[in-house]
């Protein structure tokens, strides 16, 4: 994407000093700013972020200004080329399709249970009622959700942090070390992948209680902490990552292993770190069969299970309907892990990039 | 899938080998996940495989019964029954998510696209949703009480029904669409922008058109990305469990039944039936199943890759 962005700022660099054509400021800009990006200037900190950004803008710029003069001579950057409208409208019906349940969400959390089932599903209800939602979820029932809540922070914090923990070591040394029985490791690994949850969850559940670990927060935890996904996404990343001359530069120092590790491999690790570390959260954080045979009592239910609790009671005759509640919890429910992926998105995009598709 | 054995064996050549001496450095890092993959994955599995060879028997208790468990299961229609129905599923749903999530990688890839990042984003987000609230959201929509079908009946005079027997099952593929179209876009989108941008370049001066251009240079790189998204969403379908188990109870009558699908037969006969035995025999059969199915995929697309 970068290469195609100077590319292009080079073009213009080529058409301004070609002196032919209108120059513009903004061109001048553009071009200048992507002389200095292709020169190491050594800024620090928030100076360099900010510059950073104001040159992306200029780049920006000066491909837009590219595209409007293409538009004029017919000549096309096939690395630029002009923006259509109607291509982003047929997209636009997909977008429009993965979004307007969250809309859905948004809108129906403000209702009142009445509201709810009676007033049109994508119109507000006849009050707003999102605070008063938002307040009885984490009251209801002795504010169980709150405490839901607490143990999915804690099977994610203690499952899926170990799970990206074992997951770097194991993929650093698949990708670095020769040792033996590493083929064997890696194809039952991957062969593990194909094995359905359930053909596991029966005879886990069998042995974990057994071992009278069932009903506690470990049974949660302990098969959290494999991800072959995570592994194999962790083992490609190391191994284009880390260049193994460094490695031996360092071991020639006189570093230990794990110090070769911890200085010099896990910072370059990170991106891959951080990709590993978001997939293994969300596979936590949403996951909803395992929880569903292990945990029979309330107190260590994770939301998922929960909030499928409050449906049901919906359904059983008798009780009391409280869908509204739901679905704000539902809203509750995503509202991390929907941050957490827009903060990231430089990460994960670049990590899984680099992980799905290996030359 | 084929692309880790190629990252097998040339990050193996590279790494210096002292052919005398083993190099047992690697297991100071791989030890920790190896105990705890032996101790979640291999003995679980071995346990399975143990078990679903003994039954229980209101006298004498558990005894070994060899292939009496696999025998019951090759002659159980509910079993088979639920295999025909994923099987129908995967056929159906598979296709059409890859093939939209080609299209969205592609619509993407062409740079065309005004707002370009809010593209990316929102077409992934669905992904990070759980599917209990997924199938929660959709299972409110769907109703034909209070949902949007609902309303879309009394607005046009319609009388349709996503939980009726007949649409249940597209209600339940439109669910899994939604969930997984973005993150399969996603691996298609990374394949196309690892194409250097000098090859269209060269292309459009040799005078082809957009569409070749597509056709010739981006989907052939689509078909090595297609091996893995296949093979993941045929394991997907296959393990179909959560979004029938939770429309389950939004579901009037007994639409889905217990043993709707493979994974909610086995879920059935060992937590709420009791007979772990029969589900553990069950679990392996379709296991294997599975496997057999990843496997030919992936000797088909290593065919294809070697012409």
């Amino acid at each position: 994407m970068s290469s195609t962005r100077q590319n292009a700022a080079q073009t213009a660099t080529a058409q301004a000093s070609d002196g032919k054509r209108m120059i513009g400021l903004e061109m001048l800009q553009g071009a200048n700013a992507a002389r200095t990006g292709a020169e190491p200037v050594y800024l620090e900190g928030r100076a360099a972020k900010k510059a950073e950004k104001k040159r992306q803008k200029a780049i920006e710029k000066g491909l837009a200004e590219e595209r409007k003069r293409s538009a004029k001579t017919g000549f096309s950057n096939p690395t630029n080329p002009r923006r259509s409208w109607g291509l982003t409208l047929v997209t636009g019906i997909f977008a429009v399709y993965c979004l307007f349940p969250f809309l859905w969400l948004l809108i129906n959390s403000t209702k009142t249970q009445k509201d709810f089932v009676s007033t049109f599903g994508l119109g507000f209800g006849k009050s707003f009622n999102l605070w008063q939602n938002i307040q009885t979820v984490f009251t209801y029932q002795d504010g169980i959700f709150g405490r839901w809540f607490l143990n999915t922070l804690l099977y994610v914090i203690v499952g899926a942090g170990g799970a990206t923990l074992l997951a770097i070591m194991g993929g650093y040394a698949l990708a670095k070390f020769d040792f033996p029985g590493r083929k064997a490791v890696f194809a039952v690994v991957i062969g593990s992948i194909s094995v359905p949850g359930i053909a596991l969850a029966v005879p886990q559940f069998l042995l974990f209680a057994k071992l009278n670990l069932t009903n506690t927060p470990w049974a949660m935890i302990i098969p959290s902490l494999i991800s072959p996904f995570g592994l194999y996404l962790m083992w490609i990343f190391s191994d284009q990552a880390v260049p193994t001359s460094l490695i031996e530069a360092a071991r020639v120092d006189g570093a230990s292993e794990f110090r070769t590790f911890f200085t010099i491999s896990l910072p370059l690790l990170a991106p891959g770190i951080v990709t590993t570390a978001l997939f293994t959260i969300v596979a936590t954080w949403n996951n909803y069969f395992l929880p569903l045979i292990m945990l029979k009592d309330p107190d260590w239910y994770p939301l998922t299970i929960g909030l499928n609790q409050w449906n049901s009671q919906s359904t059983t005759a008798g009780a009391k309907a409280i869908q509204n509640l739901v679905v704000t919890g539902s809203l509750l429910t995503i509202i991390p892990v929907v941050v957490a992926f827009l903060c990231l998105q430089k990460y994960w995009q670049s990590g899984l990039a680099a992980g799905a598709v290996k030359e | 899938m084929t692309t880790a054995q190629q990252a097998v064996r040339s990050s193996a050549s590279d790494v210096p080998v002292n052919k005398h001496r083993r190099d047992w450095r690697g297991w100071k890092f791989m030890w920790p996940f190896a105990v705890v993959f032996v101790f979640v994955f291999i003995i679980p599995i071995i346990y399975a495989i143990y078990i679903s060879f003994f039954q229980e028997k209101m006298i004498g208790g558990t005894v070994f019964a060899g292939f009496a468990n696999y025998d019951r299961l090759f002659h159980d229609g509910n079993f088979w029954y639920s295999v025909g129905r994923v099987a129908l599923f995967t056929v159906v749903q598979v296709p059409i998510m890859l093939a939209l999530a080609a299209l969205v990688a592609l619509a993407l890839d062409s740079m065309r696209l005004h707002g370009m990042r809010f593209f990316r984003i929102s077409t992934f987000l669905p992904y990070a949703v759980p599917a209990v609230v997924s199938t929660l959201m959709w299972g409110f929509m769907y109703s034909a009480k209070y949902g949007l079908i609902g309303s879309m009946n009394a607005a046009l005079g319609w009388h349709l029904d996503a939980f009726s027997p007949d649409w249940i099952l597209v209600s339940i593929g439109n669910i899994n669409t939604w969930e997984f179209t973005g993150y399969n876009m996603l691996i298609f989108y990374a394949a196309l922008s690892t194409i250097p941008h000098d090859l269209y370049e060269a292309a459009a001066i040799d005078g082809a058109s957009e569409w070749q251009i597509v056709r010739k240079i981006k989907m052939p790189e689509l078909r090595g990305s297609l091996a893995i998204t296949v093979i993941f969403s045929i394991i997907g379908s296959f393990q179909l469990f959560n979004e029938p188990q939770i429309l389950k109870t939004m579901v009037p009558g007994n639409v889905i039944t217990t043993y709707y699908t493979p994974n909610m037969y086995a879920y059935n006969l060992s937590f709420m039936g009791g007979e772990s035995n029969y589900a553990a025999a069950l679990a392996i059969v379709m296991a294997v199943i599975t496997m057999v199915l990843a496997y030919a995929v992936q000797l088909s697309s290593m065919k294809e890759q070697m012409r």
